[in-house]
């Protein structure tokens, strides 16, 4: 292999955990941008969704069917794990961040705090503290595009991912409830005049926004094959990076954020050590803040006196 | 000044003597050793507390101020055999330092920005620490750091958890002591403009830019010396012990308590270091208990068990201007 394709291949590595990085990072952004909140227990539901989708395949193998026909499979599976971690994020958003509404700014950061050793504690004592080793649903195939391999499962991530921003965006741009989110992103109060329901919106977005990180987590699960419920934490941090990257509260920024940590880190991995890539992430993610603060596609909000 | 009542002052020589006491009664070196490590978590909340409490910028870093300040005393006291009663103003001059250079170039971000900066400079140094094995040793850290010892009573203090106990109680009551008088110092009241109204502050002829950077300072020298503690008492140290964990419950530890008051700081680290020891009986279900209590504690009490009463005070006054 020549150094270009060394490159390339570590492009293409970083690309496929990097989408992976852009749907968790969207929920942070999502909510971010109408609440101001780091919702740190959103790396958790990530880790739930991985879990929740481990148990999908579990139940089907005991149940026979196993993985035989993947076509009705993978998309059921996406489906339970979607709704359940949108449930759960529904559950946290309605429990411990609603009432904290109005209080000082610190204390939901703290009630998520605890939430997030709540996921944590919770699967561990359900499924063990040992790494769990996710089903190879998928059979691998490489493929060999000039000296770069690519394996379909790459393609597969990089494709459901892909639909699924796609979705977001259309969801977004397009639907009522959407353009309500828009709305309270631009002016809480002056949205709430005009009849929308704050409450009900806030909680959809922390629905959507768990949705995408449990398929997030099952990708992850396929991806790397085995998971364990310190995963959570170390995805969710990389993903709130790539979610200030592109411009916190800003949608199509955290999809570049996320694609462009991935390949930081691939390529960080690749040339450097791969003990040194997280240092490679956060060490670009100063810079870029300190030259350009409100990240790549961030609004430049000017100061107004 | 700040007027202390008297019934507030003989709360405080109350506390004093309990504190006293508490190792004399109690034989037990688990409790005093928890006691001890409650101590460590007392002086980092303070510490955390000047920045964020005090300054009202959020910190997500802290763990590697205090990271800054362990190593520091390892390094001089393996290499140079620098005593501790000397090490300890390097660590606490260390972590100053590495508070002012990491907040030079970062202030100029507002808000969250700068909170993941500091996110971002806590993982950089802890992976760090990780990888100069030269120098760091790696993922095994250093060992053999000295405990420390005294002239007179001629004594080493061991391993034995009794003398820290003193050492650390002493260093709280003396922070206290100061950062009261820094509260209602010029700085400390400039802190709080800032804090309350940055343009409003700025006009008044506050240098933003250099309240916030001693306020990291200082913040960074609190954290520095508990490292010195924790290291000298611990004998080693490793990164493992600095990790986001940390910075997330010294954190949790200023806000549950109440930021900008020291006593709701100080009992907030009491109980958030002492949960999870009374917790120990449910073992598996310790963390997962801890979680659900931090959630309920900040939910019954948003602004903390004590909140400041500079807060407290504005609350009421506009409670009573509402027309009924």
């Amino acid at each position: 292999m020549t150094a270009a394709d060394v490159f390339l291949q570590q492009v293409v590595n970083g690309l496929t955990i990097g989408m992976i990085y852009a749907l968790i990072a969207l929920g942070y952004t999502m909510v971010y941008g109408i609440v101001q909140l780091i919702n740190f227990a959103h790396g958790e539901i990530f880790m739930v969704g991985a879990y929740i989708g481990l148990f999908i395949c579990l139940i089907f193998q005991r149940a026979g069917t196993g993985s035989g026909n993947l076509v009705f499979f993978l998309p059921t599976m996406m489906l339970f794990v979607m709704a359940g971690t949108a449930l759960l994020g529904w559950i946290v958003e309605k429990s411990t961040y609603k009432p904290l509404r109005h209080a000082p700014r610190l204390a939901p950061l703290i009630t998520a705090i605890g939430v997030s050793f709540v996921l944590q504690n919770a699967v561990m004592l359900l499924f063990g503290p040992a790494d769990k080793s996710f089903p190879s649903v998928i059979p691998i195939h490489k493929f060999d595009l000039a000296n770069v391999t690519i394996t379909n499962l790459q393609v597969l991530i990089a494709v459901i991912s892909i639909s699924l921003m796609a979705a977001l965006h259309f969801f977004i741009q397009y639907t009522t409830t959407g353009k309500a989110m828009r709305a309270l992103a631009d002016d809480i109060k002056a949205a709430s005049l005009m009849g929308i329901n704050v409450d009900r919106v806030i909680a959809m977005a922390f629905c959507v926004g768990s949705a995408l990180a449990g398929a997030g987590g099952v990708l992850f699960g396929l991806y790397y094959s085995t998971i364990n419920f310190h995963d959570g934490y170390l995805a969710g941090l990389k993903a709130f990076t790539a979610a200030v990257l592109g411009g916190i509260g800003n949608i199509p920024g955290a999809m570049i954020g996320g694609v462009l940590i991935g390949v930081l880190e691939g390529l960080g991995a690749g040339y450097l050590s791969s003990e040194w890539k997280n240092v490679f992430a956060f060490f670009i993610l100063i810079l870029i803040l300190l030259f350009r603060p409100s990240g790549l596609l961030g609004a430049r909000v000017v100061k107004k006196v | 000044m700040k007027p202390i009542s008297i019934s507030s002052r003989a709360w405080v020589w109350f506390v004093l003597g309990l504190l006293f006491i508490f190792p004399l009664v109690n034989g037990n070196n688990y409790h005093r050793d928890v006691m001890v490590t409650a101590g460590i978590f007392m002086i980092l909340a303070l510490g955390l507390n000047v920045i964020v409490g005090y300054a009202g910028i959020l910190n997500l870093g802290y763990a590697a101020f205090y990271a800054v300040g362990a190593y520091t005393y390892a390094l001089v006291n393996i290499h140079f055999h620098m005593p501790f009663w000397a090490g300890i103003w390097v660590s606490g001059a260390a972590g100053a330092l590495f508070g002012m250079l990491l907040a030079w170039p970062a202030l100029r971000l507002g808000g969250d920005y700068l909170a993941i900066v500091t996110l971002g400079a806590g993982e950089i140094v802890r992976i760090a620490l990780n990888n100069v094995d030269e120098v760091t040793g790696g993922p095994n850290g250093l060992l053999g750091i000295q405990h420390p010892t005294l002239w007179f009573p001629k004594m080493n203090f061991g391993v034995k958890p009794l003398p820290y106990y003193y050492l650390v109680f002493a260093i709280v009551g003396i922070l206290v002591f100061m950062l009261r008088r820094l509260e209602s110092s010029r700085l400390g009241r400039s802190w709080v403009a800032l804090r309350e109204d940055e343009l409003a502050a700025s006009c008044m002829g506050i240098n933003p830019m250099w309240a916030k950077l001693s306020s990291f300072g200082i913040g960074g020298f609190i954290a520095g010396i508990a490292g010195c503690i924790f290291a000298s008492k611990q004998g080693t140290v490793s990164p493992d012990s600095f990790d986001f964990i940390l910075s997330v419950m010294v954190l949790a530890m200023v806000v549950l308590g109440g930021l900008g008051n020291i006593e709701g700081v100080l009992i907030g680290a009491f109980m958030l270091s002492i949960l999870p020891e009374l917790l120990r009986g449910f073992e598996i279900y310790r963390m997962l208990l801890f979680g659900v209590a931090m959630i309920l504690i900040m939910l019954f009490r948003p602004q903390g068990l004590l909140g400041e009463s500079r807060h407290v005070e504005e609350f009421r006054r506009k409670k009573e201007k509402a027309p009924a």
